[in-house]
């Protein structure tokens, strides 16, 4: 037993098991959000979640948006690209913070 | 290996109030043999140079016996192995056109450089033997780029399958509106569902003509079907389960009325009548209170079959289905 499994996604509705109607309208726009052709393309958008999933460690996600990559055409270039933006995209908001470190040190009179 | 009784088919079409009879014999399908120069990953013929099973000449002459008699059927579709590789096949390309026949070679591009895999005879002429004689060629190429398509079909074979495109091009196929016909094959690479056929078919031809400058007109889309060196693959990494589950989950009524079995006949090397290539595969063939074959075809008896249906079907009717010419619904 993990605390992770990959099976257990197939069981993200039993979320809804208290509070159904929440889940309802969670799913309807997860789906309408994720999974349709809009302004983005199905693909574009499987690729921008990818990244989240990595940014946010997810591995339910990775499991699922990998898969939804490539089901909607993208390629492991495409995809390896998506997760530089969200590991860049990190270390920039680690490293932007370093002004704050800068202000700090100005008001300790570094 | 016998298909799974685990992922029934035939209470899923009677759920969705489905009968799949027979409608036409539009197509007469042909596999000359299990001989390739390649050995692909996911190949359901199981199809190598090691093979030996090949059409012989007596069974060529009553396929083309069955498509002079029979004006019904307009397509012969001809596949391998790579048929090409069959001592009869230029003759029986040749005479099928005389008959007035559409023909379609399921042709893998490599085999042009590639050759003989036994012999070393060279296959170079084949582009100018298709354009002579008209055949729409279809070919597979999993992917635009390299590292997809070597993955599935064999170190070396996207450079080779690009080379071996352009000289289709340069003979005149794949222009839109042109008389040659070129169309390509997408399967997935693992076990997923490909992508929607018009989307893919948009990169393949942005993606070709931008690298390589290479045309072509359609992209047919088919689904991996679980079976043979897919299935093998599958339930070494743990995955059939998934893969069967994946496609029950994505069942469409609407791919399932439109699947080829409905409208076409399906021939083995060995001149045996089966629904379609998977079936054949499988040995599932047309049975009449005997085989069917090529020798005691009756195109009656064969639209009033009852088709057989296991649980690969499935891998015809997810998502937007699954056919030799792509998806069905």
């Amino acid at each position: 037993m993990n605390y992770y499994e990959s099976k257990d996604l197939g069981r993200f509705a039993e979320v809804g098991k208290f509070a159904g109607g929440l889940m309802k309208k969670f799913f309807d726009y997860y789906n309408e959000a994720t999974a349709t052709d809009g302004s983005l393309t199905k693909r574009e958008k499987a690729l921008i979640a990818l990244a989240v999933a990595h940014a946010k460690q997810c591995p339910y996600c990775i499991d699922a948006f990998t898969t939804q990559c490539l089901e909607t055409g993208s390629n492991p270039e495409e995809m390896t690209e998506a997760i530089h933006v969200a590991a860049a995209m990190e270390a920039g908001m680690t490293l932007v913070h370093g002004v704050q470190m800068h202000n700090g040190l100005e008001r300790q009179g570094g | 290996m016998p298909h799974d009784t685990r992922y029934a088919f035939l209470p899923v079409l009677h759920h969705h109030g489905l009968s799949l009879n027979p409608l036409s014999i539009e197509t007469l399908q042909v596999n000359m043999g299990k001989l390739c120069n390649q050995a692909c990953q996911h190949c359901h013929v199981d199809a190598s140079p090691y093979r030996t099973e090949q059409m012989d000449r007596k069974t060529i002459d009553q396929c083309l016996k069955i498509l002079s008699e029979n004006h019904g059927i307009k397509n012969l579709d001809i596949t391998g192995g790579a048929p090409e590789l069959n001592p009869g096949f230029d003759d029986f390309v040749v005479r099928a056109g005389e008959l007035g026949k559409h023909i379609m070679v399921r042709h893998n591009l490599t085999v042009t450089l590639d050759g003989h895999p036994g012999t070393r005879v060279s296959k170079r002429y084949l582009p100018d033997f298709f354009a002579r004689n008209r055949v729409e060629v279809i070919s597979s190429l999993p992917y635009y780029q390299e590292y997809f398509t070597d993955k599935q079909r064999g170190k070396g074979v996207f450079q080779k399958s690009i080379e071996s495109l352009k000289m289709l091009n340069a003979r005149g196929y794949g222009k839109e509106g042109g008389p040659l016909v070129l169309n390509l094959v997408y399967n997935p690479v693992g076990a997923f569902l490909p992508a929607a056929q018009s989307g893919l078919e948009a990169d393949f031809k942005r993606q070709l003509g931008r690298q390589f400058g290479i045309v072509f007109n359609r992209l047919y889309t088919i689904t991996n079907m679980p079976i043979h060196r897919f299935r093998d693959q599958l339930e070494h990494l743990g995955a059939y389960d998934d893969y069967m589950t994946k496609l029950v989950n994505a069942f469409n009524p609407a791919a399932a009325e439109g699947v080829m079995c409905r409208s076409l006949a399906s021939v083995g090397y060995d001149g045996k009548l089966y629904d379609c290539d998977f079936n054949q595969m499988l040995e599932m063939p047309i049975e009449n209170g005997e085989p069917m074959t090529v020798f005691n075809f009756d195109p009656d008896k064969i639209l009033k079959r009852r088709i057989l249906f296991a649980s690969h079907c499935f891998g015809c009717t997810a998502g937007s289905g699954s056919s030799c010419g792509g998806t069905t619904a």
